[in-house]
């Protein structure tokens, strides 16, 4: 046991000795397009933590005398159709995006990993039945299902959260779940049950840490495109309701409407939509690669 | 190869029954009918109860479920997909309005972001980590990252600044009047174009990329064959198999998946005729629909599957 521990700390010697820092440096040096895509992620949320301190107006406050101003040294990106500051509704927006970007990210990634590792260690009928459900889940279409459930549950960001959520189960469940039928195989898996281990035990300590890097991998990517999917559905008249300060509402009410007269309010909010979309991509992108090429093309 | 198709069709109504069997579901448990909707108590007016109960006798709606199901199921057989509870008018007949529209725009936005992706992402994977390959990752992320709705505000608010442009009213046929047609539809086709480019950008870069690291690559670049021709013959031809997939699956979504894109130019296609429909609950409307774009997702699929073998002759279908 001991010579077993002392090979091991020998092989594990060179990553530690690097330090955090050092890491990030050669995260910088080697993944330049990785290292924008972090420094958009940092912004965003220093935005979105500090929106208290930072955003010049109160959101909310509507006053008709300032309707439309354009950009000016007092607002720094103009007023919309009731006067409210939007350089202030855009610092306010980075909080809903983070928001419901992550947390319905999370819930859905969650939930398809935690089914796409038991289908896998379950196998046999089980699986099956689970696999076909999440192939009719999957052709279903996400406008449809975020519709029904906008018009059972009501308007309101957990509803929201869950019709983002929904489409990232099966998504996830199925790569997570290729994984996981690869892990079982592993001998340590049969030894672990032979010395007594429980299923539970098993699926935790060994199967679990294997599926770890795919999940990541879902998770980051799946950021990028929940913030979109919510000014999508936002924008369109299902997500958030007024007066949020959410990015895709900002364009769906007065923005095209008002173009020509105030395109300020048409152009900002898109801006930092796909900014922080652009940061999120990018950095999943590198984080692919680092954490495991073949998977490039299954996400 | 004709008994695989077959085939392929027949399990194809298993797949296509279970779809309109959700959505049918689906839109019983969605609070609210149609009866409730055309007497306007959506907003909260007075209802008379007996009317309610007449319309919806009418309509057909106080039929147990399986029965609803089923007949529609018997017509559909028939080939006769009913008509529309909130206009009266036949499906078929309002489907066929918007499907040259959504077809046009899905097929011209898929030939449009397959000729700029297929190049670009080939050129960005045999140049990895040059200034082309980061120009060309920055231009697809990008494209992925700017939602359509915006792009679409923009580039009307461009058209309308500087062209004095005016969105169009009626849909005009491309047989009819192309010109005008062509006019119409080129900015929602460009501003889906570049959106799916970055998409099959990406894929191709990464299966490219893949490809160039295989021995065969490497001896025929070995034995002094020139570049282009490695490329071209030995690498894209076997990298292009994902690639074709991914394009598949983007046009069968295209044709009911516009919601946004139609909503911003102001078009009238299936997918805003879908949404409108759901809002209506409008259920023979919204079962045609998602039998339509089921259809196309597996007819589609089938294509692909048959091009697959036809590109690489060790895959073979019985």
């Amino acid at each position: 046991m001991q010579r077993v521990q002392r090979v091991l700390l020998h092989v594990r010697k060179p990553y530690r000795d690097t330090t955090p820092w050092g890491a990030i440096c050669k995260f910088v040096r080697t993944k330049p397009l990785g290292a924008a895509g972090a420094a958009i992620i940092v912004l965003m949320a220093l935005t979105a933590v500090c929106a208290d301190l930072i955003a010049p107006y109160d959101v909310y406050e509507i006053n008709q005398q300032l309707q439309f101003t354009p950009p000016s040294l007092a607002h720094w990106l103009g007023t919309d159709e009731f006067g409210r500051d939007v350089l202030s509704r855009i610092i306010y927006g980075a909080r809903i995006a983070l928001f419901i970007g992550l947390v319905s990210s999370f819930l859905g990634a969650t939930g398809g990993a935690v089914i796409g590792v038991l289908s896998a260690y379950l196998g046999g009928k089980t699986d099956l039945w689970i696999q076909r459900l999440m192939d009719i889940l999957l052709a279903f279409p996400l406008l449809v299902l975020a519709l029904a459930i906008v018009s059972v549950l009501g308007r309101s960001i957990p509803n929201l959260i869950v019709a983002i959520a929904i489409p990232v189960i099966p998504r996830t469940a199925r790569i997570v779940r290729s994984s996981a039928l690869s892990a079982k195989e592993n001998v340590y898996v049969e030894a672990a049950r032979a010395v007594g281990s429980s299923h539970l035990r098993v699926m935790w300590c060994h199967i679990v840490p294997n599926v770890m890097s795919p999940f990541l991998i879902i998770l980051t990517a799946q950021l990028g495109s929940a913030i979109l999917t919510e000014a999508s559905l936002s924008f369109l008249g299902l997500g958030t309701a007024e007066p949020t300060p959410s990015w895709g509402l900002m364009l769906s009410g007065g923005a095209p409407m008002y173009a020509e007269k105030a395109p300020w309010l048409a152009i900002f909010p898109g801006l930092a939509i796909s900014l922080a979309v652009f940061g999120f991509n990018l950095f999943g992108d590198s984080l692919r690669d680092a954490l495991d090429p073949k998977l490039r093309h299954r996400t | 190869m004709w008994q695989y198709i077959v085939k392929r069709l027949l399990l194809m109504l298993p797949t296509l029954i279970g779809a309109a069997l959700v959505v049918f579901l689906l839109m019983h448990v969605v609070p609210g009918d149609i009866a409730l909707l055309i007497l306007g108590g959506d907003q909260g007016g007075d209802i008379n109860p007996q009317e309610l109960v007449r319309l919806r006798t009418q309509l057909g709606l106080n039929r147990p479920l399986y029965v609803q199901f089923l007949s529609w199921l018997w017509r559909v057989v028939h080939l006769n997909f009913g008509t529309s509870l909130w206009t009266g008018t036949s499906v078929l007949g309002e489907i066929m309005i918007r499907l040259p529209l959504s077809l046009e725009v899905a097929i011209a936005a898929t030939v449009v972001s397959t000729l700029i992706a297929i190049p670009l992402g080939t050129i960005a994977a045999i140049r990895q980590d040059t200034w082309i390959d980061y120009v060309v990752r920055v231009v697809s992320i990008g494209g992925l990252a700017i939602p359509s709705f915006w792009a679409g505000i923009l580039i009307i608010l461009w058209l309308v600044i500087y062209f004095d442009w005016t969105p169009p009213l009626e849909f005009v046929s491309l047989f009819r009047h192309p010109w005008e047609n062509v006019a119409q539809l080129v900015w929602p086709i460009m501003s889906v174009g570049y959106r799916y480019a970055a998409v099959t950008t990406r894929m191709t870069r990464s299966t490219v990329l893949e490809v160039m690291r295989e021995d065969y690559v490497r001896t025929a670049l070995a034995k002094g064959l020139r570049e282009r021709a490695v490329v071209v013959k030995h690498a894209l031809k076997n990298a292009i198999l994902p690639v074709i997939t991914i394009i598949g699956t983007e046009f069968a979504f295209l044709i009911g998946g516009l919601v946004v894109t139609e909503t911003v130019f102001t078009l009238n296609g299936i997918g805003r005729f879908m949404v409108d429909a759901i809002a209506h609950r409008d259920i023979p409307v919204v079962q045609t629909l998602v039998l339509l774009i089921a259809c196309v997702f597996v007819v589609v699929n089938l294509m692909v599957d048959l091009l697959y073998a036809w590109l690489d002759p060790r895959i073979s279908y019985r």
